[in-house]
């Protein structure tokens, strides 16, 4: 084990440390709490108070009704719930959806399964900086269009998405057609207000912002005809069955709590370390960085390609250094071969198998940012002696 | 119906003659090794000429026959039913019993053959033979006596107490482990080491592995998942000794003073090197790799006779001329496949040259190896003293 002191994490894109505050929310609920909601005594009602404090929380961020949000185990879940749940519940309506090509697996996976279902799936194109084009949007829309769904912030490269500018042309064009968000990048990095933006569906996850993981939520506009996933004793209002995880959905309010505390000033200091970062990356030889990189991107990521170096290697260097990153998106780095995402947006052949993901969180400092730097400056010259072929 | 014991049935062993008696006390070694993980209690003795594990209290039927099927030396697994002597017509009651369980109303010709090896049993083997004939024939009408080539030889063993058993469960064959001495694998995270050094294994060899690790162009995973292969292939060999030694320094030495075509080979002369050192060190008689003729630049004949030739012990290639669907199929069995095709990189390919030399001269790459001169012997000392050595099984 590294002592806590010499780690420099730089991946919470992938996943965050819980603030201390969550961990002492949750060993309460683990320890004294711990009851079962459904439960008719005490303990039961102690539980239910908890998650109904963390359903307020979450939806006065949102400026949302509790009756929308639904709790969920994360990420995933959110985006299974939302694109399967909407699309079986109306395919009478239709059954033509929308997503883009940039979107995370838990978006694409269950589109492709809609495909098996007898659905159509249109893959809206982006722009060399990763954003989606309207036009393209416009033009796949029809009478058959039941459900479009954009991510807010991509997680491989932090482009941010016109999302209120999708919702204005759904109103325009067909306001019966449901818009899903994938925020999963976003929340926490933005203030979202769904009513204002036209989102009907919204989809959190707890561990990127500093809560548990395990825990998340989807936020479904009460006038959305949606069908649950998963069958059961009918908690959640019957749209998510299973006992409520209670520490970890408390844990997850604690988190929102949180972060939409003093929330401007965080955000600034996450531009602070992109900016430092991004101005250090572009000042060395053979390093690229993808996408925007300004206020118009999201503060909390940095992609760059590293010319001659594999990014699996600079990575492994980098950890033995005690620097923690990623290679192209952490969900996807399982798989071998590069990321579709990076491909769709016109990286350099050359540079797609030599891209890392830095991302920050709450807990960075301008010195790990100066000390990062440093070591690409040792590491990069060495690892391009030495290569394949 | 409830197995109290196994029966254990070993081959090779039966042949040894006047060391008989040090292979067998090997597999009781083994055998009461594996069986003390498992649930219940099992005294496992050796008695002229077959080896017995009797189970006391309860114990995982599956668990049992799983665990010995891991155990080399073992050629076939006899459940068994025990009884206590209760008296002649119990033992009637009880062998049709053993027989509508195991086979119920099947038709089925059969041959009893007792064996009374307590001789104050009141009643002979052949009569025995007879008189169980006679019960089973008649409680079970599909039956029929069939002296020659039955369907089911059925056993009554009539000791301390009756033993009635008649299935055999293939066991993996082989001699058992610690009657052969020791020998080092060299273990990548492919499909063939793992298989090699099981096939070594079998022969009743303990097995010590050596792997090469190159941070930060493999990776902790990549380490793991060869932790993770000597532990499978541990199911079979007892515990292994992995060396885990990181090559990173000297890989990257021969890749600034050497011809880049002849890395891989070099590198691997290296390998076998530090590999018989440690073998020396503990004692291996030799050392084993997973190598195939014709599979990679590297394991040609020419690359072969380079390789090999900077080794004292001999060194023992099982895969040698086996096709690759073959080592395939013997890692599927062996359950390391899964974990072998795991997509991370191995040491031996991250420089690999556009073209490397397929049929080195050795007095090449002898020379080649001059230029290392300067720093290789500090190189490998660090190699040898930082290694990590982990213990899995």
């Amino acid at each position: 084990m590294e002592p806590a002191g010499k780690e420099i994490y730089f991946d919470n894109s992938a996943t965050t440390r819980v603030f201390d505050s969550v961990r002492d929310v949750m060993v309460q609920a683990m320890t004294e709490e711990y009851g079962n909601m459904s439960s008719k005594h005490k303990k039961g009602v102690e539980a239910e108070r908890r998650i109904k404090s963390a359903r307020e929380t979450i939806a006065a961020s949102l400026k949302a009704k509790e009756k929308e949000i639904f709790f969920t185990s994360g990420g995933t879940e959110s985006n299974n719930l939302a694109l399967i749940g909407t699309a079986l519940a109306n395919k009478r309506a239709g059954r033509h959806l929308i997503t883009t090509c940039i979107e995370h697996a838990s978006v694409y996976n269950p589109m492709a399964f809609l495909e098996e279902q007898g659905f159509r799936v249109t893959y809206l194109p982006v722009d060399a900086n990763g954003i989606v084009s309207l036009e393209a949007l416009r033009e796949a829309l029809c009478e058959e269009t039941i459900l479009v769904s954009v991510m807010y912030v991509n997680n491989e490269i932090g482009a941010v998405e016109p999302i209120g500018e999708i919702g204005a042309l759904l109103k325009e064009k067909n306001p019966s057609v449901y818009f899903h968000v994938d925020a999963i990048q976003a929340y926490g990095k933005y203030v979202i207000r769904p009513k204002k933006l036209g989102i009907d569906l919204l989809s959190v996850s707890g561990h990127k912002i500093h809560g548990p993981k395990g825990a998340g939520f989807l936020y479904v506009d009460e006038r959305v005809k949606i069908k649950p996933i998963l069958y059961g004793g009918g908690q959640e209002k019957g749209l998510r069955s299973g006992t409520e995880n209670v520490p970890g959905f408390a844990g997850l309010g604690q988190a929102v709590r949180e972060i939409y505390t003093d929330h401007e000033a965080r955000v600034e200091w996450l531009y602070t370390l992109k900016e430092r970062l991004v101005n250090g990356l572009k000042a060395m030889e053979g390093v690229t960085v993808h996408g925007r990189t300004g206020r118009d991107s999201a503060p909390q990521i940095v992609s760059a390609g590293f010319e001659g170096v594999r990014a699996e290697v600079l990575l492994h260097a980098l950890e033995d250094k005690g620097i923690y990153v990623s290679s192209g998106s952490a969900c996807s780095s399982n798989h071998p071969g590069v990321s579709g995402t990076l491909r769709g947006l016109g990286v350099k052949e050359t540079l797609l198998d030599s891209t890392l993901r830095f991302s920050f969180g709450a807990f960075n400092t301008e010195d790990e940012v100066d000390e990062c730097l440093k070591a690409l400056h040792e590491l990069l010259p060495v690892l391009r002696r030495y290569r394949r072929g | 119906m409830k197995y109290k014991a196994f029966l254990i049935k070993y081959a090779e062993i039966g042949v040894k003659g006047k060391n008989r008696y040090l292979f067998e006390d090997a597999l009781v070694k083994q055998i009461n090794h594996r069986l003390k993980r498992l649930d219940g209690k099992f005294f496992v003795t050796k008695e002229s000429g077959r080896i017995y594990a009797e189970a006391e209290g309860n114990f995982d039927y599956d668990e049992v026959i799983d665990t010995l099927q891991h155990v080399f030396g073992i050629v076939g697994i006899c459940p068994v039913v025990q009884i206590e002597d209760t008296g002649y017509e119990d033992l009637k009651a009880a062998v049709v019993r053993y027989i509508g369980d195991v086979y119920g109303d099947k038709s089925f010709t059969f041959k009893v053959v007792a064996r009374r090896a307590n001789k104050q049993y009141p009643v002979v083997s052949d009569q025995i033979n007879r008189d169980m004939g006679e019960v089973i024939l008649e409680a079970y009408p599909n039956s029929r006596v069939d002296v020659h080539s039955p369907d089911v030889l059925l056993r009554v063993e009539v000791r301390h107490r009756i033993n009635i058993f008649s299935e055999t469960i293939p066991g993996p064959g082989g001699m058992p482990i610690g009657t052969a001495g020791r020998a080092m694998l060299l273990l990548s995270g492919g499909i063939d080491s793992p298989v090699a050094g099981y096939m070594i294994a079998k022969r009743g060899v303990t097995i010590e592995a050596t792997y090469f690790h190159a941070p930060p162009y493999t990776s902790e995973r990549a380490k793991q998942k060869v932790i993770d292969l000597a532990k499978l292939m541990a199911k079979y060999t007892g515990p292994i000794k992995l060396n885990i030694v990181n090559f990173t320094d000297i890989q990257l030495y021969i890749y600034d003073q050497c011809p880049h075509d002849e890395l891989t080979i070099i590198m691997r002369r290296y390998m076998m090197r530090i590999a018989e050192r440690l073998a020396k060190e503990d004692e291996c008689l030799a050392l084993v790799t997973g190598e195939s003729i014709g599979q990679v630049a590297s394991q040609t004949m020419h690359s072969l006779a380079v390789t090999n030739e900077v080794c004292e012990l001999p060194v023992m290639r099982p895969l040698i001329a086996f096709d690759k669907q073959d080592i395939v199929d013997i890692s599927l069995k062996i359950d390391t496949y899964e974990t072998s095709v795991l997509p991370y990189e191995d040491c031996c390919t991250i420089f690999v040259a556009k073209h490397p030399v397929t049929k080195p001269v050795l007095k090449r790459i002898q020379n080649s190896e001059r230029k290392l001169e300067e720093k290789i012997d500090d190189l490998l000392e660090t190699a040898v003293s930082t290694r990590e050595i982990v213990r899995c099984s």
